[in-house]
């Protein structure tokens, strides 16, 4: 192991953060891209000098960058993320039809085996596949067309797939996460999907028991166990142990159970961290308190991790991509805020520093382990 | 030679300095002249218009000779002013915040 880096997606551009094992020492190099948006940054398993980035402003749409050299250098890639046969509707927010519109790529997930397949989830929502290293995408329609496309409501954010979760035993098995629709299940490599949404229960919609609808942040697997997944949602904390057949809670004695990242220690799989929100109205911590927020037990008995992190005054959020785990023993955590704070913990969450604070919002936080 | 001035992202993207200096056969449009430019950028392609239906994108603005062309039709002539390179044709992002 020769070094950690992070990658960080912002408001106004990427940073790629490095240091070595030891986790203590830190070299900022960005902007790139300087003043796009970058919602997402992520490296290959593969081969770790891959890394792709979703860049986007709403003047100039999107673009997917490449770099084949551990971030150093970029090349613009392919951007044609063109729907497949008809399109047809989605639910508005007043909940009247509204064509299906291309609008940015939120999350880039590399393949687990393959170093030129990536896959990308955007808004409106919709899974695409590259498999030459993002030159060319061609969506995966039987997701959008496989039935319940029409009801699907934008969240506020708008109606973004935003996470991607593929099974390492084999990814004709995927996970996808839409706002405001839920959790849908490939097992034939994405060719036909399932809402995978039994147990979420969601006041804010008509019924709030149904099959789609729900607004899920984020879901996490820890790849040993992967027929064991963590969701935060919306509001509620959840967790299946089927595959995402069945989803009971796990919110415990959280002091909010609103929150937008979720992940899993990478050398105890059932030690999980959320960070708690006070609200959807109110996008900052309880009691204006920055704290992780930690399970060893795999949910429902949560104890705080605030060491290094402001314990007054702070009002920040953590968007649902910008928390990340390396897999060194003991695990490193990262996460990145609206405030543009990069805090980071060596020691499993015990202790936290920033390794910057002065960034654009951040949007999206990665780590890769370099060999 | 038709001159067109890029706002300072997409110069910055198509690696160019200053203004880009096209050719076109035929008839000179918006629509000829963005194609000739995305054909020498194909970067630029999706950034100034939709690579599908090649709407202009709602935050881009074409102007030129103090006259704003952005609601023109795409096939409509271009002022000879432009076309002779009296007057470059200017592309730029709308004024908004972000």
């Amino acid at each position: 192991m020769t070094g950690v880096r992070v990658l960080v997606g912002t408001r106004k551009g990427a940073f790629v953060l490095t240091a070595d094992g030891t986790r203590s020492d830190w070299q900022v190099v960005g902007p790139y891209f300087g003043g796009w948006e970058i919602y997402h940054v992520k490296g290959s398993p593969v081969e770790p000098g891959r890394i792709y980035a979703s860049q986007s402003t709403g003047w100039f749409g999107q673009l997917i960058q490449r770099s084949d050299d551990g971030g150093h250098s970029w090349t613009p890639v392919g951007n044609g993320f063109q729907y497949a046969g008809e399109t047809g509707t989605h639910q508005w927010y007043d909940g009247t039809p509204h064509p299906w519109e291309f609008a940015r790529v939120w999350h880039l997930e590399p393949s687990l085996t393959d170093v030129d397949t990536v896959y990308a989830g955007v808004e409106d929502a919709a899974l695409f596949r590259s498999v030459d290293g993002g030159e060319h995408w061609e969506e995966l329609p039987g997701l959008r067309c496989h039935g319940s496309g029409a009801d699907w409501q934008p969240g506020a954010g708008g109606m973004c797939l935003h996470t991607i979760v593929l099974d390492p035993r084999g990814e004709d098995r995927m996970f996808v996460a839409i706002s405001a629709a839920g959790v849908f299940r490939t097992d034939d490599g994405g060719r036909s999907w399932k809402p995978t949404n039994r147990g979420l229960h969601s006041e804010q919609i008509p019924d709030p028991d149904a099959e789609v609808g729900h607004c899920v942040h984020r879901i996490a697997m820890h790849p040993s166990r992967p027929d064991v997944l963590f969701m935060q949602k919306h509001w509620d904390v959840m967790r299946s142990d089927d595959g995402g057949d069945s989803w009971y809670e796990i919110s415990g004695n959280l002091p909010s159970d609103f929150g937008f990242p979720i992940v899993v220690n990478a050398n105890e799989p059932d030690t999980v961290f959320v960070v708690p929100i006070t609200s959807d109205a109110e996008h900052y911590p309880p009691e204006a308190k920055l704290r992780v927020y930690r399970s060893r037990s795999g949910g429902v008995d949560w104890e705080p991790l605030t060491a290094g992190l402001p314990q007054s005054n702070c009002y920040v959020n953590v968007l649902r991509d910008a928390m990340a785990v390396d897999s060194l023993d003991p695990c490193g955590l990262y996460f990145g805020t609206t405030g543009g704070q990069l805090y980071a913990s060596a020691d499993g969450g015990d202790h936290w520093s920033a390794i910057v604070r002065d960034l654009p919002a951040v949007l999206s936080v990665e780590v890769q382990v370099l060999p | 030679m038709i001159r067109v001035v890029l706002p300072a992202p997409l110069r910055t993207l198509a690696d160019v300095h200053g203004e880009v200096q096209l050719s076109v056969d035929g008839p000179v449009t918006i629509r000829s002249l963005l194609d000739e430019l995305e054909e020498r950028y194909p970067v630029l392609r999706g950034t100034i218009r939709d690579q599908v239906s090649l709407r202009r994108r709602p935050f881009v603005r074409f102007f030129a000779c103090e006259e704003d062309l952005s609601h023109d039709p795409p096939d409509r002539t271009l002022p000879d002013a432009v076309t002779l390179g009296a007057e470059p044709l200017v592309v730029l992002g709308a004024m908004a915040g972000g």
